[in-house]
């Protein structure tokens, strides 16, 4: 059974986490200062702050930030008060010592480590470790559509075995439909004692749909940003799911109205393009690909003169998990190298 | 004093403690050299996938660890430690008050750091060599290359992806450590202020092959040319003991960054070939091994 009931659905507010991934990591310090004061007024439960990857990710590989980790969380933290402060650490990036201890000294409430869906032993250290140390600690499933169900649940039972409060399947592709979501996050709600969360893309124009369907299966946390800011096609819009929670009468913390002064807010300020599907995240979404790859496809398609869909199929088909961005260069490359021996021919 | 001499006749007599991947593919390197002599694979576990194979290729065998290897005593030159950071501290105190040399797989970084394509002579009488880890042995060589080719070069960045079979427990445990050895064994190697390593886990079956992001920012100074040679001559230098070695994406600017990619394949014989991640330390080891056998001389 699932340890939620009774409880209020939880909303986290990962705008200023996942949303840096839709402006290259360049969210500034006043974007967070003014942002962390709306999603207070707003109810959020969390706010996830950081560089898109997360704790420790500013990097060639995933795209530099322009502020630091400690920068954006001091920023978020001096706004907080009913609203706790979030951020992602996945082992491979985010390391104890350089990074999630610093963190933890800013004072974040809340550390959900990530790993890719079928990886989950890689957050053993940092689980067991937060939750000795009496944070609130979630495990995060990367990716989860490239896993089975039977798969998820076994995965998902180590996170609840390290000692996560929690654990929440992301659709970072956003290649989930409401069938699937119904099915992986019913049968890890009926295998857990352990809350369960599900985390939206909206490639396939279904982030809000599938964020309504994993609550009717049980859900007890969903995640939502400003306008769907984020990564590729964006996120399941917060002021949207306000909105049909609002509608469909499900208790959260969230103030309506505030919700949706809280996305206008991020519109007219730091959202320079308000997420859409187009040719380039419609296609991820069906190749599977990680959403962040979208940004870096559009720019190596441009740079190798190669169609940005045709290398997110190839990377769909080699598999590429989230972090694997080197990848892109090498398949726009190959790509390239072949197009050009046609025109030989 | 412990025999330097191995030769044909006379193989360096050697123990593996540790029976994961890393000392199961390191078990079939050692009993492809003709230098070399396994005379005892150590685990701690009857049963093992590990100790079977040993069995199997009759290298005697002991589930009793540490303890096992060291009252071989002086009936043997050398030790691999293929187990893991925390255990390789344990095993060193023991060894080393034995006098017992040892070549450490793990990311322990209780040695001297080798990397035979960069100082492989400088290791050959060092009591305790530090193997880096995979990602090192495969990215570090690379970073040495841009280091040569740049002046005053800022930071430098190490990707590494490996397929998820392939990274045991013991990796999986010590990821933090992985990625401080890793930077450590980059600034070494690679005059650099800044280095950072991201390690990569991925599931697709079959497995990819082992790969390795090296990259600089565009605002670096990098000699291209210069770069080109180099990666060049090192690709080659490194297939004298990695043969699946090669770089995939030569010197190229992409707009933010200039990078190079290089993928390792194994030899297959432990895991399937996508396992270069285990080929090019087990592979690095065994050269060392060779070299203080005399046969690299």
């Amino acid at each position: 059974m699932n340890g939620s009931a009774g409880r209020k659905l939880e909303i986290c507010d990962t705008t200023l986490r996942d949303g840096n991934h839709a402006v290259a990591h360049q969210l500034g310090r006043t974007d967070i200062v003014e942002y962390a004061k709306a999603a207070e007024l707003a109810g959020a439960d969390l706010l996830e702050v950081g560089h898109g990857n997360g704790l420790g990710a500013s990097s060639l590989q995933v795209g530099r930030a322009a502020l630091g980790d400690i920068e954006m969380l001091t920023a978020a933290r001096a706004q907080l008060k009913e609203t706790r402060l979030g951020v992602l650490s996945i082992p491979g990036f985010a390391t104890v010592e350089r990074d999630l201890k610093p963190a933890l000294d800013c004072g974040v409430d809340e550390v959900r480590v990530g790993a890719h869906c079928t990886e989950a032993d890689v957050t053993r250290q940092q689980i067991t470790m937060l939750r000795e140390m009496g944070v609130t600690v979630k495990g995060m499933l990367l990716m989860s559509h490239m896993a089975p169900t039977k798969t998820l649940v076994e995965q998902a039972r180590l996170i609840q075995e390290y000692g996560a409060h929690a654990v929440i399947l992301m659709d970072s592709a956003g290649a989930y439909t409401p069938a699937a979501v119904e099915e992986k996050i019913g049968a890890l709600v009926g295998e857990l004692d352990i809350a369960v969360g599900f985390h939206g893309h909206n490639n396939l124009g279904l982030s809000v749909m599938n964020s309504m369907a994993a609550i009717k299966a049980g859900a007890a946390i969903v995640d939502v940003t400003a306008r769907g800011f984020g990564a590729g096609a964006g996120n399941a819009p917060l002021e949207l799911v306000a909105a049909n929670l609002h509608l469909e009468q499900i208790e959260t913390k969230l103030q309506l109205f505030a919700a949706l002064d809280a996305a206008d807010l991020a519109e007219s300020t730091f959202v320079k393009r308000v997420p859409t599907n187009d040719s380039v995240t419609i296609t991820s979404g069906i190749a599977g690909v990680f959403s962040g790859f979208a940004a870096p496809t559009r720019r190596a398609a441009e740079r190798f003169e190669v169609d940005p869909r045709e290398i997110l199929m190839e990377l769909g088909r080699r598999g590429v998990v989230a972090g694997q961005e080197d990848s892109i260069i090498e398949v726009a490359m190959g790509l390239a190298e072949k197009n050009s021996l046609y025109q030989v021919i | 004093m412990h025999a330097q001499n191995g030769s044909l006749s006379d193989p360096l007599r050697v123990a593996i403690i540790g029976t994961g991947n890393i000392g199961c593919d390191l078990l079939l390197k050692v009993k492809a050299s003709p230098y070399l002599r396994c005379d005892l694979f150590a685990g701690r576990r009857a049963g093992s996938p590990g100790i079977a194979l040993a069995d199997s290729h009759l290298v005697p065998t002991t589930v009793g660890g540490i303890d096992a290897v060291a009252e071989l005593g002086d009936r043997i030159d050398l030790v691999f430690d293929a187990t893991s950071a925390r255990d390789a501290v344990h095993n060193w105190s023991i060894l080393k008050d034995l006098g017992i040399p040892v070549i450490d797989l793990t990311p322990s970084h209780l040695g001297k750091f080798c990397v035979p394509a960069l100082n492989l002579e400088e290791c050959l009488t060092e009591p305790n060599v530090s193997m880096v880890t995979c990602g090192g042995q495969a990215a570090v060589p690379i970073a040495h290359c841009f280091g040569e080719a740049s002046e005053n070069l800022g930071y430098l960045e190490i990707a590494t992806a490996s397929s998820s079979a392939s990274v045991g427990p013991a990796t999986r445990a010590n990821i933090d450590e992985y990625a401080f050895t890793t930077q450590q064994a980059t600034h070494e190697f690679c005059r650099v202020d800044t280095a950072k390593t991201i390690l990569i886990i991925n599931p697709a079956e079959p497995g990819i092959v082992m790969r390795n992001t090296i990259s600089v920012p565009a605002s670096e100074k990098v000699d291209m040319e210069a770069l080109r040679v180099a990666v060049d001559k090192m690709e080659k230098l490194i297939n004298s003991y990695v043969p699946g070695y090669r770089v995939v994406v030569p010197p190229v600017s992409t707009g933010d960054r200039t990078m190079v990619t290089i993928e390792v394949e194994g030899l297959g014989d432990w895991l399937p070939r996508y396992a270069g991640n285990l080929d090019v330390i087990t592979c690095a080891a065994v050269a060392v091994a060779e070299g203080r056998a005399g046969a690299r001389r």
